[in-house]
């Protein structure tokens, strides 16, 4: 994913002049075609995140489209206060991009987990919230936060994340990317956990469930119709996502439900456990550590569908 | 209140709109129960050198991409921000007897383009100097020529973004970037140099690759010659610590860090305005 994502912004930015790369000393030879093809519009801005976060808001206040680069915790939770101030505030243009979220990087321990992210991006006003699935949805997820005229945040996972998309899908913020149909169970993926969510459908189908799949890539702002419609159409919604269960998009959706006052039982949400992981491990590791697989997951829903279906 | 909108080297002049933008705010402190009058009182001979002789702007055209850019980091000092914009002749000097009314647009800490002139949200410190020199680096980026002042104050120097700003602001040359320190030895609630080692402030800002300067912060004549060459040709960021008074112009409220919070009586208005020599004591 952030190779799809240098790649990208490499592109962009020969389109684009306003387009700026700051990194906070990451991205070793990542980057390097960018500096080659835009050498002025590159900086590395040091071990020193909250700088770079107002240094980019800065730009942003002179009509550049300056973009963080670092890995996730450093260039959120870290200096949400210059993301609060500097740049939602001051409603500019900057896009944080964090690379390896969730537990992509659940090897190097939990300061470099990123699993309360999305909970602090999305409380901030002027915040748009991206998770995009694949290397597939990197760039159009790109090109459509750019034309935004406001503050961002992208998430990535860190790189060989399986494809779950053959070529770049037609991409829109707040709308969904449908993966697969189905009509009795309905599983929301953000960000890299689609690819978890198609694997449960698949185990599920030979349960005889028929489960859809839809990349929820924006979880700020929410797709209405499509949950309006989701929770009409099916008895068990799940959401998964590779972020504590406390304000991620599972949290997202049961303030929708309170807000448009629909009362359900159906929605169910697999993120993280309010803990911190100590012992040591691996993304699979930590995934099977916290029930977030095809196989526990489609066991859970597996669990869920039969009792909706009884109470129906 | 009488204005000279128009900028000028005349170092008379100049303090005698220092008296006036004092006589202002100790008025407005009281009129509208804002706190926070000795930290604006320190910086008001910084800002009237600032706004009067070095910064390339036209109140007429705020928004214009090349002008200079300044931000007030250290935002509790909002009012003498405000009261010095609507004398240089940013917006009608009226809309200052509307500070902090509800629903006004004059807040007790500024936010975006609140009054023409305002170029940053602050309050919360730290903030303002790598706002600037993300903007330094976007005008070298644009091509532009302008340059950035930030005013700060000495209790904000113990954020560690300050620091983080001041390392990236050498790496990079930014010799269009001035940092103004209004060292008027307090913080909130203490001695800034007991509650931090703050000193040797300049050598501090020197060893962080900054071409440092140091000055009385009252000084107006030192204050305009130690800005008026920016970049000054070491193609370093500019410091520039000024040696400031808290409460600045008034006897009883000099060096009393109770006026980091206390609003002035009627009475104290009157005796403020005429040690000011303003009005004959009429607010």
């Amino acid at each position: 994913m952030r190779n799809a994502f240098a790649a990208a912004i490499t592109e962009l930015a020969q389109i684009d002049p306003r387009i700026v790369l700051l990194s906070g000393d990451i991205g070793n030879r990542l980057f390097d075609k960018f500096k080659d093809k835009s050498p002025d519009r590159f900086y590395n801005c040091g071990v020193a995140e909250a700088n770079m976060t107002g240094v980019a808001a800065g730009m942003a206040m002179c009509g550049l489209r300056p973009l963080t680069y670092t890995i996730t915790p450093f260039g959120t939770t870290r200096v949400l206060e210059q993301i609060r101030v500097d740049i939602c505030y001051h409603n500019v243009p900057v896009t944080i991009v964090g690379t390896g979220s969730g537990l992509s990087y659940a090897s190097l321990g939990p300061t470099h987990h990123s699993c309360e992210d999305v909970a602090l991006m999305r409380v901030l006003s002027n915040m748009t919230v991206v998770c995009p699935a694949d290397s597939m949805e990197v760039r159009p997820a790109l090109e459509a936060i750019l034309k935004l005229d406001g503050p961002a945040y992208l998430r990535l996972g860190k790189k060989g994340e399986p494809a779950v998309h053959a070529k770049p899908p037609k991409f829109e913020i707040g709308r969904v990317i449908p993966m697969r149909e189905g009509n009795e169970v309905c599983i929301l993926g953000m960000g890299t956990m689609v690819s978890v969510g198609l694997k449960a459908a698949e185990l599920l189908e030979k349960d005889g469930v028929s489960a859809k799949v839809v990349s929820f890539h924006t979880v700020k702002p929410l797709d209405d119709e499509f949950l309006a419609e989701a929770f009409k159409k099916f008895s068990v919604v799940a959401v998964i996502e590779e972020h504590s269960r406390i304000g991620g998009l599972g949290s997202a959706v049961g303030e929708w439900l309170t807000a448009n006052r629909i009362a359900t039982g159906a929605l169910a949400e697999f993120g993280t456990p309010d803990i911190f992981m100590h012992e040591a491990g691996s993304q699979e590791y930590a995934r099977e550590r916290f029930g977030l697989t095809g196989p526990a997951i489609a066991a859970e829903l597996l669990k869920l569908h039969r009792i909706a279906r009884k109470s129906s | 209140m009488p204005t000279q909108t128009a900028p000028t080297r005349d170092v008379v002049t100049l303090q005698k709109l220092s008296r006036e933008i004092r006589g202002k705010l100790v008025a407005m402190s009281h009129a509208a129960e804002t706190p926070h009058l000795g930290s604006s009182l320190s910086c008001v001979d910084i800002l009237v050198a600032v706004y009067w002789t070095a910064l390339k702007i036209d109140p007429t055209q705020h928004l214009e991409p090349g002008r200079d850019r300044f931000i007030l980091s250290k935002g509790h000092a909002a009012n003498a921000l405000y009261t010095t914009l609507a004398n240089r002749g940013f917006f009608d000097p009226a809309e200052l007897d509307k500070l902090n009314f509800d629903g006004g647009h004059l807040p007790e800490q500024p936010s975006l383009q609140c009054v023409p002139g305002v170029e940053a949200a602050t309050g919360s410190l730290g903030h303002g100097l790598p706002l600037a020199l993300g903007m330094a680096l976007a005008q070298r980026i644009q091509k532009h020529k302008f340059r950035c002042f930030v005013l700060m104050s000495d209790g904000e120097c113990e954020e560690g973004s300050t620091w983080e700003a001041a390392m990236f602001a050498s790496a990079q040359k930014l010799d269009n970037v001035v940092a103004l320190i209004d060292y008027n030895k307090w913080q909130a609630t203490g001695r800034s140099n007991e509650v931090m080692g703050l000193a040797p402030l300049r050598q501090k800002w020197e060893a962080f690759g900054w071409s440092a300067h140091e000055v009385d912060g009252h000084d107006m004549a030192a204050i305009v010659d130690t800005i008026k060459k920016v970049p000054d040709g070491t193609g370093k960021p500019i410091a520039v610590i000024c040696n400031t008074v808290k409460g600045k112009g008034v006897s009883f409220m000099e060096d009393d860090n109770n006026w980091h919070y206390r609003i002035p009586t009627a009475d104290e208005v009157v005796t403020a305005h005429k040690e000011l020599g303003l009005n004959g004591g009429r607010a």
